[in-house]
């Protein structure tokens, strides 16, 4: 088997999905190269043929030119796979590149069993083993699914590949996330609440139970999507990462997205009238409760303390 | 102006799942269904365009079998002028491909200045429907979006990626958006739009009329993962519930 691995490169560095990417392939085993639209100044740490194209000719957001550039690498190497990470970046390009390929396309890949790719369904409750019928594969891989088992090393050998830079989406720049007012980062307790919260009215429950714990509140993303309260409190891969002695997640189901953001947690605590919830998954503790007569009486106990 | 928006009915989350009888997927019996999550923006978004504009035609289309409707339904009440339900017994396993075929057959002639769809549904999560129409269609896209204007031929939009950075980018119409949590405040139907929704253009066609791909891949197994049993799982009553876990968290942790 010959594996393709796309690189990921944003601002001029290298991200870590990349080096995903490349363990995966280590697991699969086989031949593999990578393809990268980056920098001379900032190489992977790969050792293999590394197809680079210029981040600065072609833009590093240009799916209609990254995706010539990918078709051309394609044309030369002819992989049977090729792999990308599941984020932003290539869950835009993926499909893209596997419709033109007429490939089949396996998203957020979890595991290989039996020659077989696996993807989570319904928000991580069930598992969907997948085989392709056709002759080139595209897969994404979920973030973290496929840990590099070492310090990535190596020096790639380049081969450079350009295109016609033109495309109908034009970037205009990142924009930085919120900045932060409470740090996280710092909290010995966070506790965190989930759209099972129910309504705004409730945030007040949940910090009251962090005062009596000596913490901080957060929230899962439905809750600053309704604006029950600020961005710079959302935990997971589009929030901040926090890693506390203990979490306590609060009507919070435990989407992949989130538990990114809070899984190096020392201790975890998860409140949820659901007991199938995958937060269970990754908790120490799961307290199958409503979490509205739970939380106050838990409260009231640990200020009597 | 003319808007398609593709919205995909899912089972409520917190169901209990049961596996169907070919292994393939879920039981779609005794399910909650409502209008998949990503969805609910990317109508809302739709209908503001038609608040700025005005002259704006918003068709809503859905594929699966006729209770998909009652999510339709949802859709026109929170303001979009007509419905079309693509009836499919089998939608629920038809894969991204054969589902963006469908859509992309549908909307080819049609002259859509832009095409809203959720950037992933919550069953299947694959996010790809919304890429691949604008592919068969020779549209350009742009995902993930969180931030979204329009002045009638440029649309101005910001992509949410890791960390919550925000790539900005611009595209001329016609375009296809796939649109991400957060992206507006999804209305809730009134009871007079409600009312109003009831006699709105409601067409059922039958996706043999639109289907014109072939899945390339076989679902060999649908299943529950083996559960990671590292969660100590407590229950019964509550204040002996707050007991046993203070008593724990003395034991385990050092916060109290
Ligand atoms: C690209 C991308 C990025 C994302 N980034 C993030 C991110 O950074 N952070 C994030 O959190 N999400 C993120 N998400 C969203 C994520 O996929 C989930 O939708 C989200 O995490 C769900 O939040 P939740 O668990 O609070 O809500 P739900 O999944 O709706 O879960 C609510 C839970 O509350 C329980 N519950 C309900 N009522 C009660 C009650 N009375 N008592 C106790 N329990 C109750 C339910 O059983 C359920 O388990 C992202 C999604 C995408 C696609």
């Amino acid at each position: 088997m010959k594996i393709m691995i796309v690189g990921e490169c944003r601002n001029g560095q290298i991200l870590d999905a990349t080096y995903e990417n490349v363990a995966f392939a280590e697991k699969l085993g086989g031949d593999s190269f990578m393809f990268m639209v980056g920098t001379q100044a900032a190489l992977p740490k790969y050792e293999g043929k590394l197809y680079l194209a210029d981040a600065g000719e072609c833009g590093e957001f240009n799916p209609e030119a990254h995706k010539q550039l990918i078709l051309k690498t394609v044309s030369i190497e002819q992989p049977d796979l090729v792999v990308f990470s599941h984020s932003s970046y290539g869950w835009d390009l993926a499909p893209r590149v596997a419709l033109a390929l007429k490939a089949a396309q396996l998203s957020e890949v979890v595991d290989i069993k039996e020659g077989a790719y696996v993807v989570p369904a319904c928000n991580a409750k069930l598992r969907r083993r997948l085989r392709p019928k056709s002759a080139i594969t595209v897969v994404t891989l979920q973030a973290g699914a496929f840990s590099p088992a070492s310090e990535p090393t190596g020096q790639p050998a380049i081969e450079p590949v350009s295109c016609d830079p033109s495309g109908a989406i034009e970037f205009c720049g990142y924009e930085a996330a919120e900045a932060a007012g409470v740090d996280l980062a710092k909290a010995d307790v966070i506790v965190s609440a989930g759209r099972g919260i129910g309504k705004a009215e409730n945030m007040e429950m949940i910090g009251g139970l962090a005062r009596a714990l000596g913490g901080e509140f957060a929230a899962s993303r439905p809750v600053v999507d309704a604006g029950w309260t600020e961005h710079n409190r959302q935990v997971g891969s589009t929030g901040q990462s926090v890693s506390p002695k203990l979490y306590l997640a609060c009507g919070i189901s435990g989407s992949v997205q989130h538990m990114a953001g809070m899984k190096k947690s020392e201790f975890v605590v998860a409140i949820n009238t659901d007991r199938d919830a995958p937060i269970g998954e990754i908790a120490d503790v799961l307290i199958v409760a409503d979490l509205k007569e739970f939380i106050p009486i838990l409260t009231e106990k640990l200020r009597a303390l | 102006m003319k808007a398609l928006v593709c919205i995909k009915q899912v089972p409520d989350m917190e169901s209990k799942f049961k596996i169907n009888a070919s292994g393939t997927w879920y039981d779609e019996n005794n399910l909650a269904w409502r209008m998949n999550e990503y969805d609910e923006y990317a109508v809302e978004q739709a209908v503001q365009l038609r608040e700025q504009f005005g002259d704006v035609d918003v068709t809503v289309l859905c594929i699966g079998p006729d209770r998909v409707k009652e999510t339709m339904k949802k859709a026109l009440a929170m303001g979009a002028d007509r419905g079309l339900h693509v009836r499919d017994d089998l939608g629920g396993e038809k894969g991204p491909l054969e589902i963006a075929s469908i859509i992309a057959e549908f909307a080819k002639d049609k002259g859509f200045d832009l095409i809203f769809t959720g950037m992933q549904s919550q069953d299947r999560g694959s996010a790809q429907v919304g890429v691949l129409v604008a592919e068969m269609l020779g549209l350009p896209s742009v995902t993930t979006v969180v931030d979204f204007s329009c002045d009638g031929t440029t649309v101005s939009a910001k992509r949410e990626l890791e960390g919550g950075v925000r790539a900005v980018v611009r595209v001329a119409t016609p375009a296809l958006v796939t649109c991400q949590l957060g992206m507006n405040t999804p209305r809730y139907p009134t009871l007079p739009n409600i009312m109003k929704a009831k006699k709105k253009e409601l067409l059922s066609v039958e996706v043999q009329e639109l289907l014109t791909a072939e899945s390339l891949l076989t679902t060999e197994q649908f299943y529950f993962p083996e559960k990671n049993v590292g969660a100590l799982v407590l229950e019964g009553a509550t204040a002996e519930l707050a007991e046993t876990l203070i008593g724990i968290l003395k034991e385990k942790t050092t916060v109290i």
